[in-house]
């Protein structure tokens, strides 16, 4: 098996797999209210957690960059306007230009 | 949770597969861009653009494939990048944890129903209740997954002409696309305060822990739900 098909396939197994741990072992069932009140919560923290690990950290070290100042202007522009489009490429553009003084 | 303007702020009528696609096209248009990035970053990795495409087609998870790429690029095993692959997207444990009360059917139908969550579909589908509407989930995931095999498909063939996708500032796309939900789902005190907890265990953990473990504890954040107030509060809102 060619490294490439092993990348792919396991990546697709993996991926795949940990999508349903979640869907199999909790399915169909009510919610007690404890559960509902920590499921709500869930999404700022994980969001914040990956808009936090992309923006300031490169590999396992916490550092500022172009991209850490485009994110900043873009959650401006999303904040202001609410629009995520305006966001990313403001985000963007800021990103490449910083990049291209610098 | 997510503030889907039309479709979910209209009780007596459910959102539709439609509203879904209608809602996820933001993200799927800045999707698009991240996975052109993908691709030119694929073909600099030596990968064939049809086994860069075929990737995406069946992994579908964005951050998860550029880790693994990464490391295989860089020299690394397969072993190491599929350990990588599958610590980045630990955090869809915490989500599929979430959502499967939401799920029906028998447990093959419910994990099919789970290949459907990336990250803003999952924040989009959320009722803010503790509840997941499908059509939201379905709708704004398949429309995300049209562009996210398209644009692999663009920055795999075309990354001669298309170059460095730093240059462009596309890797600020995806933390600014995850900021972007974020203000639809941080309003109020207690969620802005749990999106900084999370925000500062994730910051905590970077230099200790490997990729994607900080994102997956961050979600320790969310107990906070656990307190008295929360679950008071939580109770009202899903009062009619």
């Amino acid at each position: 098996m060619s490294t490439t098909v092993a990348l792919i396939g396991g990546c697709a197994l993996v991926t795949a797999a940990i999508k349903s741990v979640g869907p199999i072992a909790l399915g169909g069932r009510e919610l007690p209210d404890w559960f509902s009140s920590v499921v709500v919560l869930l999404a700022p923290a994980l969001l914040a957690a990956l808009v936090v690990t992309q923006a300031l950290a490169d590999g396992d070290r916490l550092a500022v960059g172009p991209e850490t100042a485009g994110v900043l202007a873009g959650g401006a522009v999303v904040f202001k306007t609410g629009s995520i489009i305006g966001c990313v490429l403001t985000a963007a553009a800021l990103t490449a230009g910083l990049r291209a003084l610098g | 949770m997510a503030v889907v303007e039309s479709p979910a702020a209209a009780p007596e009528a459910p959102p539709t597969f439609r509203d879904g696609v209608r809602a996820g096209v933001p993200f799927a248009v800045a999707g698009g861009l991240v996975a052109m990035s993908f691709g030119v970053l694929a073909d600099t990795a030596g990968l064939s653009p049809l086994a860069a495409i075929v990737m995406s087609a069946i992994v579908y998870a964005g951050s998860a494939q550029f880790t693994a790429v990464a490391i295989v690029a860089g020299g690394g095993g397969v072993g190491a990048a599929l350990a990588a692959a599958a610590l980045i997207n630990s955090r869809f444990l915490a989500m599929g944890a979430a959502l499967g009360p939401s799920l029906p059917g028998n447990a093959a139908s419910r994990a099919a129903q789970g290949q459907t969550v990336v990250d803003a579909s999952w924040a989009l589908a959320g009722r803010g209740d503790g509840t997941f509407d499908r059509n939201l989930l379905f709708g704004s995931s398949a429309i995300q997954y049209v562009t996210w095999v398209s644009g692999t498909t663009v920055g795999a063939l075309g990354g001669d002409v298309l170059g460095d996708p730093e240059n462009f500032g596309l890797d600020a796309i995806y933390p600014a696309f995850f900021l972007a939900l974020l203000t639809s789902e941080a309003r109020g005190g207690r969620p802005l305060g749990v999106a900084a907890m999370g925000a500062a265990i994730a910051l905590a953990l970077v230099p200790v822990a490997p990729a994607g473990l900080p994102v997956l504890a961050a979600s320790l954040a969310a107990l906070v739900g656990l307190t008295r107030s929360a679950r008071a509060a939580a109770l009202s809102r899903s009062e009619p």
